[in-house]
Protein backbone atom coordinates (compact mmCIF):
# COMPACT_ATOMS: atom_id res chain seq x y z
CA UNK A 1 0.00 0.00 0.00
CA UNK A 2 1.19 3.49 -0.82
CA UNK A 3 2.20 5.63 2.18
CA UNK A 4 1.57 9.35 1.87
CA UNK A 5 2.82 11.61 4.63
CA UNK A 6 0.79 14.83 4.58
CA UNK A 7 1.40 16.05 8.11
CA UNK A 8 4.47 18.24 7.78
CA UNK A 9 3.20 20.77 10.33
CA UNK A 10 3.28 18.01 12.94
CA UNK A 11 6.86 17.21 12.02
CA UNK A 12 9.14 16.62 9.04
CA UNK A 13 11.22 13.56 8.28
CA UNK A 14 14.90 14.12 9.00
CA UNK A 15 16.89 14.96 5.86
CA UNK A 16 19.63 12.38 5.28
CA UNK A 17 22.21 15.15 4.88
CA UNK A 18 21.17 16.54 8.27
CA UNK A 19 21.45 13.09 9.81
CA UNK A 20 24.99 12.77 8.41
CA UNK A 21 25.93 16.15 9.91
CA UNK A 22 24.64 15.05 13.32
CA UNK A 23 26.21 11.60 13.49
CA UNK A 24 29.76 12.48 14.65
CA UNK A 25 28.37 14.33 17.68
CA UNK A 26 26.56 11.26 19.00
CA UNK A 27 29.74 9.27 19.36
CA UNK A 28 33.24 10.37 18.36
CA UNK A 29 32.74 14.08 19.06
CA UNK A 30 31.19 13.72 22.48
CA UNK A 31 32.94 16.66 24.15
CA UNK A 32 31.18 19.19 26.34
CA UNK A 33 31.28 22.56 24.56
CA UNK A 34 32.32 24.25 27.81
CA UNK A 35 35.42 22.09 28.23
CA UNK A 36 38.63 23.89 27.34
CA UNK A 37 40.41 20.92 25.75
CA UNK A 38 40.25 19.84 22.11
CA UNK A 39 37.06 17.68 22.04
CA UNK A 40 35.20 20.43 23.91
CA UNK A 41 36.47 23.05 21.50
CA UNK A 42 35.25 21.01 18.52
CA UNK A 43 31.78 20.66 20.05
CA UNK A 44 31.78 24.41 20.71
CA UNK A 45 32.79 25.05 17.12
CA UNK A 46 29.88 22.89 15.89
CA UNK A 47 27.44 24.96 17.96
CA UNK A 48 28.83 28.25 16.76
CA UNK A 49 28.72 27.07 13.13
CA UNK A 50 25.08 26.09 13.63
CA UNK A 51 24.36 29.47 15.20
CA UNK A 52 25.75 31.22 12.14
CA UNK A 53 23.72 28.96 9.82
CA UNK A 54 20.47 29.63 11.70
CA UNK A 55 21.24 33.36 11.85
CA UNK A 56 21.78 33.36 8.10
CA UNK A 57 18.37 31.74 7.56
CA UNK A 58 16.54 34.56 9.40
CA UNK A 59 19.00 37.40 8.60
CA UNK A 60 20.11 38.07 12.18
CA UNK A 61 23.48 38.28 13.88
CA UNK A 62 24.74 34.94 15.21
CA UNK A 63 24.89 36.44 18.71
CA UNK A 64 21.13 37.08 18.52
CA UNK A 65 20.29 33.35 18.29
CA UNK A 66 19.69 31.40 21.53
CA UNK A 67 19.29 27.65 21.10
CA UNK A 68 16.44 25.96 22.97
CA UNK A 69 15.04 22.45 23.13
CA UNK A 70 11.98 23.23 20.99
CA UNK A 71 9.76 25.90 19.51
CA UNK A 72 7.53 25.58 22.57
CA UNK A 73 10.44 26.39 24.87
CA UNK A 74 11.35 29.36 22.68
CA UNK A 75 7.75 30.61 22.95
CA UNK A 76 7.68 30.16 26.75
CA UNK A 77 11.05 31.85 27.04
CA UNK A 78 9.99 34.83 24.92
CA UNK A 79 6.67 35.46 26.59
CA UNK A 80 7.69 34.94 30.19
CA UNK A 81 11.20 36.32 29.77
CA UNK A 82 10.09 39.62 28.27
CA UNK A 83 6.96 40.07 30.41
CA UNK A 84 9.00 39.55 33.59
CA UNK A 85 11.90 41.72 32.46
CA UNK A 86 9.53 44.64 31.87
CA UNK A 87 7.06 44.19 34.70
CA UNK A 88 8.16 47.40 36.34
CA UNK A 89 7.08 49.27 33.21
CA UNK A 90 3.72 47.55 32.91
CA UNK A 91 1.88 44.29 33.35
CA UNK A 92 -0.20 43.98 30.20
CA UNK A 93 0.55 41.76 27.23
CA UNK A 94 -1.31 41.11 23.99
CA UNK A 95 -1.54 37.77 22.17
CA UNK A 96 -3.74 36.66 19.29
CA UNK A 97 -6.33 33.91 19.36
CA UNK A 98 -4.42 32.15 16.58
CA UNK A 99 -1.56 31.23 18.89
CA UNK A 100 -0.19 27.82 19.70
CA UNK A 101 -0.77 26.44 23.21
CA UNK A 102 2.80 27.26 24.19
CA UNK A 103 1.89 30.94 23.84
CA UNK A 104 -1.67 30.75 25.16
CA UNK A 105 -0.69 28.70 28.21
CA UNK A 106 2.29 30.96 28.94
CA UNK A 107 -0.12 33.91 28.78
CA UNK A 108 -2.44 32.13 31.23
CA UNK A 109 0.52 31.50 33.54
CA UNK A 110 1.31 35.22 33.44
CA UNK A 111 -2.36 36.01 34.20
CA UNK A 112 -2.04 33.94 37.37
CA UNK A 113 1.02 36.02 38.26
CA UNK A 114 -1.02 39.20 38.05
CA UNK A 115 -0.52 40.23 34.42
CA UNK A 116 -3.46 41.35 32.29
CA UNK A 117 -3.71 39.63 28.91
CA UNK A 118 -5.67 40.75 25.85
CA UNK A 119 -6.55 37.96 23.42
CA UNK A 120 -6.89 39.50 19.95
CA UNK A 121 -9.85 38.41 17.82
CA UNK A 122 -9.35 37.35 14.20
CA UNK A 123 -11.48 37.53 11.07
CA UNK A 124 -12.96 34.62 9.11
CA UNK A 125 -9.60 33.94 7.43
CA UNK A 126 -7.73 34.08 10.73
CA UNK A 127 -6.16 37.49 10.14
CA UNK A 128 -5.25 39.72 13.06
CA UNK A 129 -6.18 43.33 12.26
CA UNK A 130 -3.27 45.73 13.05
CA UNK A 131 -5.88 48.39 13.95
CA UNK A 132 -7.28 46.06 16.63
CA UNK A 133 -3.75 45.60 17.94
CA UNK A 134 -3.38 49.38 18.14
CA UNK A 135 -6.67 49.76 20.01
CA UNK A 136 -5.71 47.05 22.50
CA UNK A 137 -2.55 48.83 23.62
CA UNK A 138 -2.64 50.47 27.03
CA UNK A 139 -0.06 52.41 29.02
CA UNK A 140 0.76 49.12 30.75
CA UNK A 141 1.43 47.11 27.56
CA UNK A 142 4.97 45.78 27.25
CA UNK A 143 4.69 42.87 24.83
CA UNK A 144 2.71 41.75 21.77
CA UNK A 145 2.93 38.22 20.43
CA UNK A 146 1.35 37.28 17.09
CA UNK A 147 2.02 34.04 15.24
CA UNK A 148 3.70 34.39 11.84
CA UNK A 149 1.49 31.74 10.24
CA UNK A 150 -1.01 29.36 11.71
CA UNK A 151 -0.14 25.69 11.41
CA UNK A 152 -3.86 24.90 11.57
CA UNK A 153 -5.19 27.10 8.77
CA UNK A 154 -2.02 28.31 7.06
CA UNK A 155 -2.90 32.02 7.09
CA UNK A 156 0.15 34.30 7.12
CA UNK A 157 -0.39 37.24 9.47
CA UNK A 158 0.35 40.89 8.52
CA UNK A 159 3.37 41.05 10.82
CA UNK A 160 5.06 44.03 9.17
CA UNK A 161 1.97 46.17 9.81
CA UNK A 162 1.71 44.89 13.37
CA UNK A 163 5.44 45.61 13.86
CA UNK A 164 4.88 49.19 12.72
CA UNK A 165 2.17 49.60 15.39
CA UNK A 166 4.40 48.06 18.07
CA UNK A 167 7.38 50.19 17.11
CA UNK A 168 5.34 53.40 17.14
CA UNK A 169 4.27 52.63 20.72
CA UNK A 170 7.67 51.31 21.84
CA UNK A 171 6.34 47.83 22.57
CA UNK A 172 8.28 44.61 22.11
CA UNK A 173 6.95 42.28 19.37
CA UNK A 174 7.44 38.52 19.41
CA UNK A 175 6.37 36.10 16.71
CA UNK A 176 6.01 32.35 16.77
CA UNK A 177 7.57 31.51 13.40
CA UNK A 178 7.73 27.76 13.97
CA UNK A 179 5.50 27.02 10.97
CA UNK A 180 7.25 29.48 8.65
CA UNK A 181 10.99 29.43 9.39
CA UNK A 182 12.72 27.28 6.80
CA UNK A 183 9.54 27.04 4.72
CA UNK A 184 8.99 30.59 3.49
CA UNK A 185 11.39 33.57 3.65
CA UNK A 186 11.72 34.78 7.23
CA UNK A 187 13.76 37.94 7.69
CA UNK A 188 13.71 39.41 11.19
CA UNK A 189 14.70 42.85 9.95
CA UNK A 190 12.07 42.99 7.20
CA UNK A 191 9.39 41.68 9.56
CA UNK A 192 10.45 44.19 12.22
CA UNK A 193 10.14 41.73 15.11
CA UNK A 194 12.18 41.82 18.32
CA UNK A 195 11.92 38.11 19.08
CA UNK A 196 11.17 35.11 16.86
CA UNK A 197 10.72 31.42 17.73
CA UNK A 198 11.66 28.53 15.46
CA UNK A 199 11.96 24.74 15.54
CA UNK A 200 14.36 22.54 13.56
CA UNK A 201 11.97 19.65 12.95
CA UNK A 202 9.72 21.93 10.91
CA UNK A 203 12.40 22.20 8.22
CA UNK A 204 13.79 18.66 8.02
CA UNK A 205 15.99 19.05 11.09
CA UNK A 206 15.86 16.98 14.27
CA UNK A 207 13.38 17.15 17.12
CA UNK A 208 14.86 18.52 20.34
CA UNK A 209 16.32 21.66 18.75
CA UNK A 210 14.73 25.08 18.56
CA UNK A 211 15.90 28.64 18.77
CA UNK A 212 14.80 32.07 19.85
CA UNK A 213 16.02 35.15 18.02
CA UNK A 214 16.41 37.96 20.55
CA UNK A 215 17.25 41.37 19.10
CA UNK A 216 20.59 42.70 20.31
CA UNK A 217 20.28 44.84 23.42
CA UNK A 218 17.02 43.30 24.63
CA UNK A 219 16.94 42.09 28.23
CA UNK A 220 15.27 38.76 28.85
CA UNK A 221 14.79 36.81 32.08
CA UNK A 222 16.06 33.23 31.63
CA UNK A 223 13.64 30.32 31.73
CA UNK A 224 16.33 27.87 32.87
CA UNK A 225 19.00 28.83 35.38
CA UNK A 226 22.32 27.11 35.74
CA UNK A 227 25.53 27.46 33.80
CA UNK A 228 26.83 29.93 31.28
CA UNK A 229 25.59 28.18 28.16
CA UNK A 230 24.02 30.43 25.53
CA UNK A 231 25.72 33.47 27.01
CA UNK A 232 24.13 32.87 30.41
CA UNK A 233 20.61 33.08 29.04
CA UNK A 234 19.71 29.38 28.67
CA UNK A 235 21.48 26.93 30.96
CA UNK A 236 22.01 23.22 30.42
CA UNK A 237 24.65 21.23 28.56
CA UNK A 238 23.87 21.72 24.90
CA UNK A 239 22.25 19.04 22.73
CA UNK A 240 25.18 19.21 20.33
CA UNK A 241 23.97 16.66 17.73
CA UNK A 242 20.55 18.31 17.51
CA UNK A 243 22.01 21.81 17.31
CA UNK A 244 24.48 20.74 14.61
CA UNK A 245 21.53 19.19 12.78
CA UNK A 246 19.48 22.35 13.11
CA UNK A 247 22.34 24.33 11.59
CA UNK A 248 22.65 21.98 8.61
CA UNK A 249 18.87 21.95 8.13
CA UNK A 250 18.85 25.77 8.18
CA UNK A 251 21.57 25.90 5.55
CA UNK A 252 19.69 23.45 3.29
CA UNK A 253 16.39 25.27 3.81
CA UNK A 254 17.94 28.55 2.77
CA UNK A 255 19.64 27.07 -0.31
CA UNK A 256 16.66 24.97 -1.46
CA UNK A 257 13.72 27.11 -0.36
CA UNK A 258 12.77 28.34 -3.82
CA UNK A 259 12.71 24.87 -5.37
CA UNK A 260 10.90 23.34 -2.39
CA UNK A 261 8.26 26.09 -2.41
CA UNK A 262 7.56 25.74 -6.13
CA UNK A 263 7.24 21.98 -5.73
CA UNK A 264 4.85 21.94 -2.75
CA UNK A 265 2.75 24.81 -4.07
CA UNK A 266 2.17 23.00 -7.37
CA UNK A 267 1.09 19.87 -5.50
CA UNK A 268 -1.03 21.85 -3.03
CA UNK A 269 -2.86 23.62 -5.84
CA UNK A 270 -3.58 20.28 -7.48
CA UNK A 271 -4.96 19.07 -4.13
CA UNK A 272 -7.12 22.21 -3.80
CA UNK A 273 -8.51 21.70 -7.28
CA UNK A 274 -9.32 18.05 -6.65
CA UNK A 275 -10.95 18.60 -3.26
CA UNK A 276 -13.05 21.49 -4.59
CA UNK A 277 -15.06 18.90 -6.52
CA UNK A 278 -16.28 17.33 -3.27
CA UNK A 279 -19.54 18.77 -1.95
CA UNK A 280 -19.73 20.58 1.38
CA UNK A 281 -16.00 20.78 1.92
CA UNK A 282 -14.80 24.24 2.89
CA UNK A 283 -11.31 25.64 2.75
CA UNK A 284 -10.18 27.18 6.04
CA UNK A 285 -7.75 30.08 6.26
CA UNK A 286 -6.99 32.52 3.47
CA UNK A 287 -7.04 31.01 -0.05
CA UNK A 288 -3.89 32.81 -1.24
CA UNK A 289 -2.06 34.46 1.64
CA UNK A 290 -1.17 31.17 3.25
CA UNK A 291 1.69 28.71 3.65
CA UNK A 292 2.49 27.20 0.23
CA UNK A 293 2.39 23.60 1.46
CA UNK A 294 -0.79 23.99 3.48
CA UNK A 295 -4.30 22.75 2.64
CA UNK A 296 -6.90 22.82 5.42
CA UNK A 297 -10.60 22.10 5.22
CA UNK A 298 -13.73 21.61 7.21
CA UNK A 299 -15.76 18.67 5.93
CA UNK A 300 -19.39 18.96 6.80
CA UNK A 301 -21.43 16.31 8.64
CA UNK A 302 -18.50 14.14 9.74
CA UNK A 303 -15.68 14.24 12.27
CA UNK A 304 -12.02 14.90 11.63
CA UNK A 305 -10.90 12.03 13.83
CA UNK A 306 -12.95 9.50 11.86
CA UNK A 307 -11.48 10.82 8.62
CA UNK A 308 -7.96 10.54 10.01
CA UNK A 309 -8.50 6.92 11.02
CA UNK A 310 -9.93 5.85 7.67
CA UNK A 311 -7.28 7.77 5.76
CA UNK A 312 -4.55 6.23 7.91
CA UNK A 313 -5.94 2.79 7.04
CA UNK A 314 -5.29 3.75 3.43
CA UNK A 315 -1.73 4.88 4.24
CA UNK A 316 -2.58 8.59 4.15
CA UNK A 317 -1.37 10.53 7.18
CA UNK A 318 -2.98 13.90 7.88
CA UNK A 319 -4.07 15.99 10.90
CA UNK A 320 -7.22 17.42 12.37
CA UNK A 321 -6.76 20.79 14.02
CA UNK A 322 -3.42 21.16 15.74
CA UNK A 323 -1.35 18.15 16.71
CA UNK A 324 -2.32 18.80 20.34
CA UNK A 325 -6.05 19.30 19.88
CA UNK A 326 -6.13 16.23 17.66
CA UNK A 327 -5.31 14.15 20.73
CA UNK A 328 -7.56 16.11 23.04
CA UNK A 329 -10.64 15.55 20.85
CA UNK A 330 -11.67 19.17 21.28
CA UNK A 331 -12.97 21.58 18.67
CA UNK A 332 -10.05 23.72 17.66
CA UNK A 333 -10.04 27.10 19.48
CA UNK A 334 -8.41 28.57 16.37
CA UNK A 335 -11.29 27.51 14.11
CA UNK A 336 -13.85 28.67 16.69
CA UNK A 337 -12.13 32.06 16.89
CA UNK A 338 -12.52 32.39 13.11
CA UNK A 339 -16.28 32.13 13.53
CA UNK A 340 -16.57 28.52 12.39
CA UNK A 341 -19.29 26.69 14.32
CA UNK A 342 -18.29 23.97 16.79
CA UNK A 343 -20.02 21.28 14.73
CA UNK A 344 -18.31 22.28 11.48
CA UNK A 345 -14.98 22.65 13.29
CA UNK A 346 -15.26 18.98 14.29
CA UNK A 347 -14.85 18.15 10.62
CA UNK A 348 -11.45 19.81 10.41
CA UNK A 349 -8.76 18.15 8.37
CA UNK A 350 -5.31 19.49 7.50
CA UNK A 351 -2.99 18.25 4.76
CA UNK A 352 0.51 19.72 4.81
CA UNK A 353 2.88 18.72 2.07
CA UNK A 354 6.62 18.35 1.94
CA UNK A 355 9.53 18.26 -0.46
CA UNK A 356 9.37 14.49 -0.81
CA UNK A 357 5.67 14.27 -1.76
CA UNK A 358 4.93 13.47 -5.39
CA UNK A 359 2.21 13.98 -7.99
CA UNK A 360 1.27 10.34 -7.50
CA UNK A 361 0.76 10.96 -3.76
CA UNK A 362 -1.75 13.69 -4.55
CA UNK A 363 -3.54 11.57 -7.15
CA UNK A 364 -3.81 8.69 -4.67
CA UNK A 365 -5.11 11.04 -1.97
CA UNK A 366 -7.67 12.54 -4.39
CA UNK A 367 -8.93 9.05 -5.16
CA UNK A 368 -9.20 7.92 -1.55
CA UNK A 369 -10.31 11.07 0.28
CA UNK A 370 -13.72 11.48 -1.44
CA UNK A 371 -14.44 7.79 -0.79
CA UNK A 372 -13.65 8.22 2.91
CA UNK A 373 -15.97 11.23 3.09
CA UNK A 374 -18.74 9.36 1.27
CA UNK A 375 -18.44 6.33 3.55
CA UNK A 376 -18.51 8.40 6.73
CA UNK A 377 -21.44 10.51 5.55
CA UNK A 378 -23.40 7.34 4.86
CA UNK A 379 -23.21 6.46 8.54
CA UNK A 380 -23.40 10.02 9.89
CA UNK A 381 -26.69 10.96 11.61
CA UNK A 382 -26.03 14.58 10.61
CA UNK A 383 -26.05 13.72 6.93
CA UNK A 384 -29.25 11.64 7.16
CA UNK A 385 -31.80 14.37 7.25
CA UNK A 386 -31.74 15.41 10.89
CA UNK A 387 -32.67 18.79 9.59
CA UNK A 388 -29.21 20.26 9.93
CA UNK A 389 -28.32 22.28 6.90
CA UNK A 390 -24.94 22.91 5.43
CA UNK A 391 -23.37 25.76 7.37
CA UNK A 392 -20.13 26.51 5.60
CA UNK A 393 -21.47 30.02 5.03
CA UNK A 394 -18.82 32.65 5.60
CA UNK A 395 -15.89 30.28 5.61
CA UNK A 396 -16.76 28.89 2.19
CA UNK A 397 -13.84 29.42 -0.14
CA UNK A 398 -14.41 26.61 -2.56
CA UNK A 399 -12.26 26.55 -5.67
CA UNK B 1 31.01 49.98 49.10
CA UNK B 2 31.98 53.06 47.18
CA UNK B 3 29.09 54.81 45.42
CA UNK B 4 29.83 57.10 42.50
CA UNK B 5 27.93 59.57 40.33
CA UNK B 6 28.51 60.95 36.85
CA UNK B 7 31.22 58.53 35.77
CA UNK B 8 31.57 58.68 31.98
CA UNK B 9 32.21 55.17 30.68
CA UNK B 10 33.96 54.44 27.38
CA UNK B 11 32.14 51.12 26.96
CA UNK B 12 28.92 49.80 28.51
CA UNK B 13 27.84 46.19 28.72
CA UNK B 14 24.37 45.16 29.83
CA UNK B 15 24.20 41.75 31.50
CA UNK B 16 21.02 42.28 33.53
CA UNK B 17 19.26 38.91 34.07
CA UNK B 18 22.43 36.98 33.15
CA UNK B 19 23.40 34.86 36.11
CA UNK B 20 26.68 34.02 37.85
CA UNK B 21 29.40 33.73 36.64
CA UNK B 22 28.51 35.78 33.57
CA UNK B 23 29.44 38.99 35.42
CA UNK B 24 33.05 37.81 35.72
CA UNK B 25 33.29 36.30 32.23
CA UNK B 26 31.88 39.42 30.55
CA UNK B 27 34.05 41.63 32.73
CA UNK B 28 37.20 39.82 31.61
CA UNK B 29 36.08 39.74 27.97
CA UNK B 30 35.22 43.43 27.83
CA UNK B 31 38.28 44.64 29.76
CA UNK B 32 40.48 42.88 27.21
CA UNK B 33 38.88 44.96 24.46
CA UNK B 34 39.59 48.28 26.25
CA UNK B 35 42.72 50.44 26.07
CA UNK B 36 44.58 51.18 29.29
CA UNK B 37 42.87 53.97 31.20
CA UNK B 38 39.48 53.46 29.60
CA UNK B 39 36.40 52.92 31.78
CA UNK B 40 33.99 49.98 31.55
CA UNK B 41 30.43 50.16 32.85
CA UNK B 42 28.75 46.85 33.65
CA UNK B 43 25.02 46.73 34.34
CA UNK B 44 23.96 43.70 36.39
CA UNK B 45 21.24 42.71 38.83
CA UNK B 46 23.36 39.95 40.37
CA UNK B 47 24.00 40.72 44.07
CA UNK B 48 27.11 38.52 44.19
CA UNK B 49 28.80 41.02 41.88
CA UNK B 50 29.04 43.43 44.85
CA UNK B 51 31.75 41.21 46.24
CA UNK B 52 33.09 39.57 43.10
CA UNK B 53 33.80 42.58 40.90
CA UNK B 54 35.85 44.59 43.43
CA UNK B 55 37.67 41.33 44.31
CA UNK B 56 38.41 40.66 40.63
CA UNK B 57 39.78 44.19 40.23
CA UNK B 58 41.99 43.74 43.26
CA UNK B 59 43.41 40.52 41.84
CA UNK B 60 43.92 41.75 38.31
CA UNK B 61 45.26 45.24 38.98
CA UNK B 62 42.34 47.05 37.40
CA UNK B 63 40.88 49.98 39.26
CA UNK B 64 37.44 49.58 40.80
CA UNK B 65 35.90 53.06 40.68
CA UNK B 66 32.63 52.27 42.44
CA UNK B 67 28.98 51.48 41.80
CA UNK B 68 25.74 53.25 41.14
CA UNK B 69 22.50 51.70 42.34
CA UNK B 70 19.86 52.14 39.65
CA UNK B 71 17.04 50.53 41.59
CA UNK B 72 16.55 47.29 39.66
CA UNK B 73 20.23 46.77 38.92
CA UNK B 74 23.73 48.03 39.66
CA UNK B 75 26.17 49.86 37.45
CA UNK B 76 29.78 48.96 38.15
CA UNK B 77 32.64 51.17 36.93
CA UNK B 78 36.10 49.74 36.29
CA UNK B 79 39.12 51.55 34.87
CA UNK B 80 41.50 49.35 32.91
CA UNK B 81 44.94 49.64 34.41
CA UNK B 82 48.13 47.69 34.13
CA UNK B 83 49.36 46.66 37.57
CA UNK B 84 52.49 48.55 38.65
CA UNK B 85 55.36 46.14 39.18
Amino acid sequence: MRKCYFDHVATNPLDTRVFDAMMPFFKEEFGNPLSIYEPGARAKEAIENARAQVASLVNSKASEIIFTSSGAEANNFALRGIALSRQNEGKHIIVSRMEHHSILNSARFLEKMGFAVTYLPVDKHGFVDPETVKKSITKETTLISVIHASSEVGTIEPLKEIAAVAKEKGIILHTDAVATTGNIPVNVKELGVDLLSMAAHQFYGPKGAGALYVREGLRIVPLIYGGIQENGRRAGTENVPAIAGMGKAAELARDEMKARTEHVKKLRDKLFKGVSNVENVYLTGHPDNRLPAHASFCVEFIEGEAMLLLLAAKGIYAASGSACSSKALKASPVLLSMGISASLAQGSIVFTLGKDNTDEDIEYMLTEFPQVIKRLREISPYAKGWGIKGEGGECTVQR
Amino acid sequence: MKFVENVKPDVTTDIVYMMCPMHLLKLEEKIKELDNGQILEIMTDYDGALEDIPGWCEKTGNEFLGIKDSGDYYKFYIRKKVRQQ
